[in-house]
This record gives structure tokens, C-alpha cells and sequence, in this order.
């Protein structure tokens, strides 16, 4: 019983020694932190990957593997990229503090502007894409207006905004449905990119666009360790390093391999991915997303720190604005043509996407990436539920129940964090 | 001397990895007025959240004893119920709801078919007002009454369950001198009523005053139990118990060498943000490189509304008045503008308005300097951890990495990294708004020292303080401050308390 209990006893002596460890280990730094304590330092954040790896196992598991089946992957992609386009504006607004009810009415709103010019006046379809992303900055910069320089909390404002904006979708399409969109508008959101290099079965284009992909991550995680280590900051050992390098990339190759054996790469997930990581970059690195989160965690102290607290705010609704027409133009491209019912409910969505990837309400936490794992792991489950053939009416309960659980999780991580000192 | 009301014998309570209490031993007489101290994170609180049942019984070792019986409170109610209440520095009051309503929130005067009597709650609350002195309409929300009225209803509403043992934690801290002496008279009432007190202060001058036993606590264990009567036992002698060592001097040694002006304010006045009324009224005043000036004023003077209608116009209407930076005038609109100009603002509520309590060390650090960390619009992660760990390093903020939480640490190590925040913005003036609030003597000295290395290297601060001996002990000037007008100013050598004290009250027509 005298013998060493492993290195991962005592945490705040462990980091203190792996700082001094650090300054001797050069660029290829060795054991300075292992699989338990990472994995026990974030388990609030990593809490919600679990869950997701176990949803996944699970629907495979209970649809006899078509969940993970290369048509399957697809359709998941497809069918629930706009809810990932929205959440990724929809964590920002959280995160400063707020929320957007409208974003449903305005991929609505934004899908009928599109399909008025494209389908009723023959324009082409860019010019379509174009008004509506217009159209969407436009009304993220009234809802920012009110929020940020007229002072009225978001709730209500896009509240307002959420029936005036369904009931301008209306006057646009005069109450009736149009479609057929043309066919190159079509492809925006059913699209694909096949065929570009040959392909004997599989599709070897989005085999190599992968690849390129999984290098240059490799590459960037290198580098940002190495800055880490000339900085003397703590990073994970090498063989660490060098195993989650390896595992990302056989998830992402196994994921490619699955969609270059079905239709190839859809364009909408080349859109999706340019997204997440501009937002990526935007939250972590940028003085903008420093901002977002600090007007989250204290707005006065934000404010006492020269943050420019309503220009950020206005910005943030923009921001929204804009993603939500994105979701606006990929949503009406996949259902060819606009309803005046489309986007109903997607605000909730893309809200509970944020909240199950580790958003607070109270502001100030959360991740792009949290948020699109919640909503894939929401996209995973109601898919899986529908190869089961499981009634709406369950799935619906089904869906409330994993909303609340998800946040009690987070809830209850926190008041084990909290209690820790 | 043996009727304790209360025995805590050999109390453990351990947090995963620390043990913030050990083996603590206390015992307060019937009718007494006991103080603890200790310097911040000493576990004093822990030790009264153990005692009021916010750690419940199981979660900790070790045995309490009240009024002969070994008790083991399963949470608040449990500890009320026995006649313990506790008073929180942050008072526990719901702003919209009148007197009345607060003192019996929770224990509400039922009347007939269990709905609420409110001419009887009144009533109750009147009677319950006039013994705490407190001269106010039962029906007046609480929202309307000051911080020192406040703590009074606080007070009232601990009569009115019925107590036994009360707790009071940091009880003056916001308090002005004024209010402070009612309220440690009050507590001297109460004792002649009997009822017991227990005192968690600070203020080792009121405890001197009030205390008739003090316990010590260092590290989580009990250093000592003094007796206050003993002649022996001074201010100075607590002090070394708490620290476990003697301090020489509370104020750092310094030479004093003003240079050049670097700020100056001429004629500031300010209105209220919504009623009408000046709260800053034609105030002047100037601070040298190398200088530490004081700002010396009762609670509701208008200090804190003069620094920060200063720093980019952050309190009040701005009505008039000229800012000086080395002798040329800015006009500082927004808090980015006052950066900008060279000011720096640190709060005298740090939780509130100082620092994302929710965010790292690194964050906190870098959050008014992202401008110069960033180049076009990116952060330098990098950079900002070298700054944050250089600045971990010349204050002695105690955290085991900078990507600690920033709300986990201690008063004392908050404000540190409040002043590094703003030393990062390389500021040539500071302003410090109380930046001793609620910390314990130990880090008060280090404050003192960095204030000190600052004017040594050329920097100018103003300091704000409603502790007379710590402007006396570390300004090279003092400017008196009363009802927003500048009453006077003294240098340092010609102050006394005495002085300051009846500038600081001095009425608008004298000044004339």
C-alpha cells in the first residue's frame, strides 16, 4: 500500500511539476499529462462526445448497422445541416447572453425572397442566393437595433420578430407554396461532388479532399503544441498527441470512406464544414469572440473593460441573421421551393442543439463545436428513431427528454465543480 | 466562564484535495460577542457553514455542541430552527419587497384561512424596527433604504425567528463609520439582552472595541482563543496571531518623489443618472507621476460616481467639466477612449463589476488589453498566458496555473489579478477604488507594495478608501470629498483623522 498511486493523485502538484517537467522537454515534450486526467479535466466538456459516441453505438446497434450505413450518413448530413447552420449563430447569441426565437421565421422569410425572384421572376440562382443572405443581414440588424442600442432583451424582441417575420413569409408568397426551384438552385442543397477524379465504386475526389483535410489538421495541432511548448505551457505527451492525432483521423477516413461509397461529397457539407471552422476560429481566437463570451460571463465588467458592449451586440444579431440565411437558402434548395410553414420550430432546434452541447443558459460558456455535436447527436437519434419506424408523438418525448437531461448533466458537473473548493 | 451556548470540538471538513479545516476547536459563551479572525481563506467561513448547516451533517468530522446537545443540522432551516442565523456580507434581501415583507419572508404571519395578516406582519416588523433603531415605514421596499439601513432589517429579520446565536459576516464592511457604530452598538444591545454573538470581521479595531473573546484561525486550525479584557491584548497582538508573524509596520515603507502632473480634473460635475440632483459637483483635483493621492469621503459622497463618470463616463449624466493628460485636455466619452487616454479603473466590487468570474486567470488578465495582444483582430493565445503568468508572478497571485477559475480563488488574490488586468493596459494613471475591500491584512500589505513599486516606476494613483489610517499610511496627499464637492486637501504630514474627518463632513454652505 506504500507504493506509488499513479500520477494522477494529486492534480495541482501533478501540474505544478509538469510545468517544471516542460521547460526541459523541447519541442517533442514527453509524459506531462496522461489519458485519465485529461479525460477527468474536461469531463464537462467531454461529457456530451461520450454521449454522442454512445448514441451512435446504439442506434447502430438497434437498427442492425443502416444507421451507419454510407446512403444513412448522408442523409443525415443533408436532412439536418440547416439546424447546424443555425446553431452555429444561435450558440454565439447564447453564449453573450441572449437568445433568438425568430431564426425559424427567417429561414422562411429568406427561402420565399429567393424563391419569389428565382421561380416567379426567372432570375438566376445566385441572384436568389444573394437577396436572401441581404434580406437576412437586414433583419439581423433590426433585431440588433432593438437588442443592443433601444435596450429591449432579446426574448421579446425576437419574439416580435418571430410573428412578424412568418407573417411577412406569408405576404411574400401570398399565402400559397412555390416551387419547383430550377435545377442549379437545387443543388445547392442536394448536390453533390462525384465523379471529379474517376471512381471505381467509391469516389476517390472526397477520399483526397479528406485526406488533404486530416493532414492540414495534423499539421495546425502540431504547430499550435509546438508554440505551446516554446511558451512553456502544459501539453498532453507525445504518444498522447500522436494517438488522438491518429484517432480523429481514422474517424474522419471512416466517415469519408462512407460517403464517397454513396453519392460523394454533398456541397452542403463543404458549406457546413467552411462554417464551423470560420466560427471555430472566430469564438476561440478572434478579439470579437473574446468579447462574446466576456459580455456573457460579466456584462459590467465587460463594459468597465472598454468592451464595446452594443456594437458587439449588434454584430452578434447580424451574425445571426446572416447564418440564418444561409439555413434560409440550403433549406429551400432541399425541399425545392417555399412554404409558408417552412423553418416552424427550428429556433428550438438549434436551441436545444446549443444547450446539449454545453451552452449555459446564464451565458458566458459554450463552443461552435459543442453545439454542432448536440445538434448531431439530436439529428442522430431522430433519424435512427425513423428507420425504426418509431411514432412521432415518442420521438417528440424522446427529443424533450434528452433537452432536459442533457442541461441537468451540465447542471449537476457544475455544482461538483463548484463544491470543489 | 462555563456556560458555553456553543462547542464546535474537533471539526474536519476536507474538499476533494484540500483539508480546509482541521481539528477546529471553538467555544463561545452565553451572552458574549465573539469575534473570529483570520486572514482570508483561513476557512472561517467554511467553519460557519458548518455551524448554520450549509455543509450538512456527515459531510464534515467532528462534533457541535448548542446548548448542551450534540446537534447535526441537516441544512439552513434545521440551524434556524435551533435558533442560529447567519448574516451574509452579501445581504439576503429582496429589493422589491417592503420591510415587512423580507422580515417574515419565509415565516409569514398567517391569519384567517391561512392567508397572510398584513396589518399584524406590520405591526410586528414596526415593533421589531424600533428595536434595531431603525426609524422606517414597515411598508417601504427594501430597495429604497441604504447598505447600512439594510443590514439593520437584516438584523430585525434574525430577531424575528426567535435567535439564539447570531452570526454576523463582515457585518461593516460597506458600512461608513457612522453605521457602523449603530450597528456595533446594536450588537452590544443584543448581548445585553442576551443574546450571543458571533462576529467575523476584518476590522480588527471594531473587534477590539466590541469583542469580549476572539478566536484566531490560520490555515484552517485554531491558532488561540484571546480574552479581550486582558490588557495585554491589542490590535497589534491579534495581528500577529493571524499571520503567525509580526508586521513591523501595516503600511510599507516609501519615498516619496513626485514629478511631473499627470492627470488633472477641473470642475467635474455630475448628475444623478435619474433623479435630479448633482452628485458630482464642480470637483477639481490633479495627481503627479510618482504620486499616490487620496480620496477621502463618507458612504454616498460621491467617490466611486466621481472615478467612474471619470473613466469614459461610466456613472451619471455628464454635465460639465475638463479632463487634463499631461496637460492637454481629452475627452474621454467611452471606457475604450479612457484606456486609450492612459486611465485605469480598478472597482471596489471586483465580483460585480471587476472580473468574469466564470473565466480563467488568462482571460481576466488580457480582458482590457486584447488590443494589444491581438494583431489584426486575432488573440495571441501564446502571448496571453506569458502575460497572465508574468503577472501571476509580480503580484503573487496564488493559483496552482493561470487557467484557474477566476471565482475560486481569494479576495485578496481577485483584486491581484484585477491589478494586473489593468497594469497590462499600461495605464499612467490608476484609479483604485477601495482595493483592500474584504482582504485579509496579509494580502493588504502586498497590495500596498505593488501600489508602492507602481509610483516607483513612474506611474500616478488615486486611491479611494473609506479607511482613514490607510490613506494616511499610504498617500502622499489626501483630497476630502463630501456631498460630490471637494472639501479640502492635505498633505500627508499635515493629516490626522481628526482632520480629514471634519472636511469630510463639512456642510456645502461652510465651504461656501
Amino acid at each position: 500500500m506504500t507504493q506509488t498511486v499513479g500520477p494522477t493523485s494529486e492534480p495541482e502538484a501533478e501540474s505544478a511539476t509538469a510545468q517544471k517537467d516542460n521547460a526541459t522537454a523541447g519541442a517533442l515534450g514527453t509524459g506531462t499529462s496522461d489519458v485519465r486526467t485529461l479525460l477527468s479535466r474536461n469531463l464537462r466538456t467531454s461529457g456530451i462526445y461520450i454521449a454522442f459516441v454512445v448514441v451512435v453505438a446504439l442506434f447502430a446497434i438497434l437498427t442492425g448497422g443502416t444507421s451507419l450505413s454510407p446512403g444513412n450518413i448522408t442523409n443525415i448530413v443533408l436532412q439536418y445541416s440547416y439546424i447546424l447552420i443555425l446553431a452555429i449563430g444561435m450558440v454565439i447569441v447564447i453564449i453573450a447572453g441572449h437568445i433568438d426565437l425568430s431564426v425559424g421565421s427567417v429561414v422562411a422569410v429568406t427561402g420565399a425572397v429567393s424563391a419569389v425572384l428565382v421561380i416567379r421572376h426567372d432570375q438566376p440562382w445566385w441572384v436568389g442566393v444573394l437577396a436572401a443572405l441581404a434580406v437576412g443581414l437586414a433583419i439581423g440588424a433590426w433585431h440588433g437595433f432593438w437588442v443592443a442600442y433601444v435596450g429591449i432583451p432579446a426574448f421579446i424582441v425576437t419574439l416580435a420578430g418571430m410573428l412578424l417575420f412568418r407573417g411577412l413569409t406569408l405576404q411574400v408568397l401570398n399565402n400559397i407554396s412555390l416551387s419547383p426551384f430550377t435545377p442549379e438552385y437545387g443543388k445547392i442543397a442536394s448536390g453533390f461532388s462525384n465523379g471529379l477524379l474517376g471512381g471505381n465504386g467509391y469516389d476517390a475526389f472526397t477520399l483526397l479532399i479528406f485526406g488533404v483535410a486530416v493532414v492540414v489538421y495534423a499539421f495546425s495541432q502540431f504547430r499550435t503544441r509546438q508554440a505551446r511548448v516554446r511558451y512553456n505551457q502544459q501539453v498532453p505527451s507525445f504518444p498522447l498527441f500522436v494517438a488522438q492525432i491518429v484517432v480523429v483521423a481514422a474517424v474522419v477516413m471512416a466517415f469519408a470512406w462512407q460517403l464517397a461509397t454513396a453519392r460523394g461529397l454533398p456541397y452542403v457539407l463543404v458549406i457546413l464544414a467552411v462554417l464551423i471552422l470560420v466560427y471555430g476560429v472566430v469564438t476561440k481566437r478572434t478579439v470579437f469572440g473574446r468579447q462574446v463570451y466576456a459580455i456573457g460571463g460579466n456584462l459590467a465588467a465587460a463594459t468597465l473593460s472598454g468592451v464595446k458592449v452594443k456594437v458587439v451586440n449588434f454584430w452578434i444579431f447580424v451574425n445571426m441573421g446572416f447564418l440564418a440565411a444561409v439555413a434560409g437558402v440550403v433549406f429551400s434548395s432541399r425541399s425545392n421551393g417555399a412554404q409558408p410553414s417552412a423553418g416552424n420550430s427550428f429556433e428550438l432546434d438549434a436551441i436545444a442543439a446549443a444547450f446539449i452541447g454545453g451552452a449555459a443558459v446564464t451565458g458566458g460558456v459554450g463552443t461552435v463545436v459543442g453545439a454542432m455535436v448536440g445538434g448531431l447527436l439530436v439529428g442522430v437519434m431522430s433519424n435512427g428513431m425513423q428507420l425504426m419506424g418509431v411514432d412521432q408523438s415518442i420521438q417528440s418525448m424522446v427529443k424533450g427528454l434528452v433537452l432536459l437531461l442533457a442541461v441537468a448533466f451540465d447542471v449537476y458537473n457544475k455544482r461538483r465543480a463548484g463544491s470543489g473548493r | 466562564m462555563s456556560d458555553p451556548i456553543l462547542e464546535m470540538r474537533s471539526i474536519t471538513k476536507t474538499f476533494p484535495g484540500v483539508k480546509a479545516l482541521q481539528d477546529v476547536t471553538l467555544s463561545v459563551e452565553r451572552g458574549e460577542v465573539h469575534a473570529i479572525c483570520g486572514e482570508n481563506g483561513a476557512g472561517k467561513s467554511t467553519l460557519m457553514k458548518v455551524l448554520s448547516g450549509v455543509y450538512p451533517a456527515g459531510d464534515y468530522e467532528g462534533e457541535i455542541v448548542f446548548e448542551g446537545q450534540v446537534v447535526s443540522f441537516g441544512g439552513i432551516r434545521d440551524s434556524e430552527h435551533a435558533g442560529i442565523v447567519i448574516i451574509h456580507q452579501e445581504l439576503a434581501l429582496v429589493p422589491y419587497l417592503s420591510i415587512a415583507e423580507n422580515i417574515f419572508l419565509g415565516s409569514e404571519k398567517r391569519g384567517k384561512f391561512g392567508l397572510i395578516d398584513w396589518n399584524l406582519a406590520n405591526a410586528e416588523a414596526d415593533k421589531l424596527l424600533k428595536s434595531v433603531g431603525l426609524d422606517e415605514n414597515p411598508t417601504t421596499p427594501v430597495g429604497q433604504l441604504g447598505v447600512g439601513k439594510q443590514q439593520l432589517v437584516e438584523i430585525a429579520k434574525a430577531l424575528s425567528k426567535d435567535v439564539k446565536l447570531l452570526i454576523l459576516d463582515e457585518p461593516t464592511a460597506a458600512l461608513n463609520d457612522t453605521d457602523s457604530a449603530h450597528l456595533l452598538g446594536l450588537i452590544r444591545g443584543l448581548r445585553d439582552q442576551g443574546i450571543t454573538s458571533i462576529i467575523i470581521s476584518h476590522k480588527l479595531n471594531e473587534i477590539d472595541a466590541i469583542a469580549d473573546h476572539t478566536t484566531i484561525i490560520r490555515d484552517g486550525q485554531t491558532v488561540e482563543t484571546l480574552d479581550m479584557a486582558d490588557e495585554s491584548v491589542t490590535v497589534d497582538r491579534i495581528i500577529r496571531g493571524m499571520v503567525g508573524r509580526a508586521l513591523d509596520s501595516y503600511y510599507p515603507e516609501r519615498e516619496s518623489h513626485p514629478g511631473e502632473e499627470v492627470m488633472r480634473v477641473e470642475g467635474w460635475t455630475v448628475k444623478h443618472p435619474t433623479q435630479d440632483r448633482l452628485v458630482v459637483d464642480h470637483a477639481s483635483f490633479d495627481v503627479r507621476a510618482g504620486e499616490v493621492v487620496g480620496i477621502a469621503g463618507l458612504m454616498g459622497a460621491g467617490r466611486t460616481e466621481l472615478a467612474m463618470s471619470i473613466f469614459g463616463r461610466s456613472y451619471g449624466t455628464f454635465v460639465e467639466g475638463r479632463l487634463f493628460m499631461h496637460g492637454k485636455e481629452v475627452r474621454a466619452r467611452t471606457v475604450a477612449d479612457a484606456i486609450d487616454a492612459g486611465i485605469a479603473y480598478a472597482t471596489e466590487d471586483r465580483k460585480k463589476y471587476g472580473l468574469n468570474l466564470i473565466d480563467d486567470i488568462a482571460r481576466n488578465n488580457s480582458a482590457a488589453a486584447l488590443d494589444k495582444l491581438s494583431t489584426r483582430g486575432f488573440v495571441d493565445a501564446n502571448e496571453e498566458t506569458k502575460a497572465a503568468e508574468e503577472g501571476r508572478r509580480s503580484m503573487n497571485i496564488k493559483a496552482p496555473t493561470v487557467k484557474s477559475i477566476v471565482g475560486k480563488l481569494s479576495g485578496g488574490n481577485q483584486q491581484k489579478v484585477v491589478l494586473s488586468k489593468w497594469l497590462l493596459t499600461d495605464p499612467d494613471v490608476l484609479i483604485l477604488d477601495e482595493p483592500t475591500r474584504g482582504i485579509d491584512v496579509g494580502a493588504k500589505y502586498e497590495i500596498y507594495t505593488i501600489i508602492n513599486k507602481l509610483v516607483a516606476a513612474g506611474k500616478a494613483v488615486v486611491v479611494i478608501s473609506s479607511e482613514l489610517p490607510e490613506l494616511l499610511g499610504i498617500c502622499d496627499r489626501v483630497y476630502t470629498l463630501s456631498a460630490g464637492r471637494i472639501t479640502g486637501q492635505l498633505p500627508v504630514a499635515e493629516a490626522d483623522q481628526e482632520r480629514l474627518m471634519t472636511l469630510m463632513t463639512q456642510e456645502k454652505e461652510l465651504v461656501g
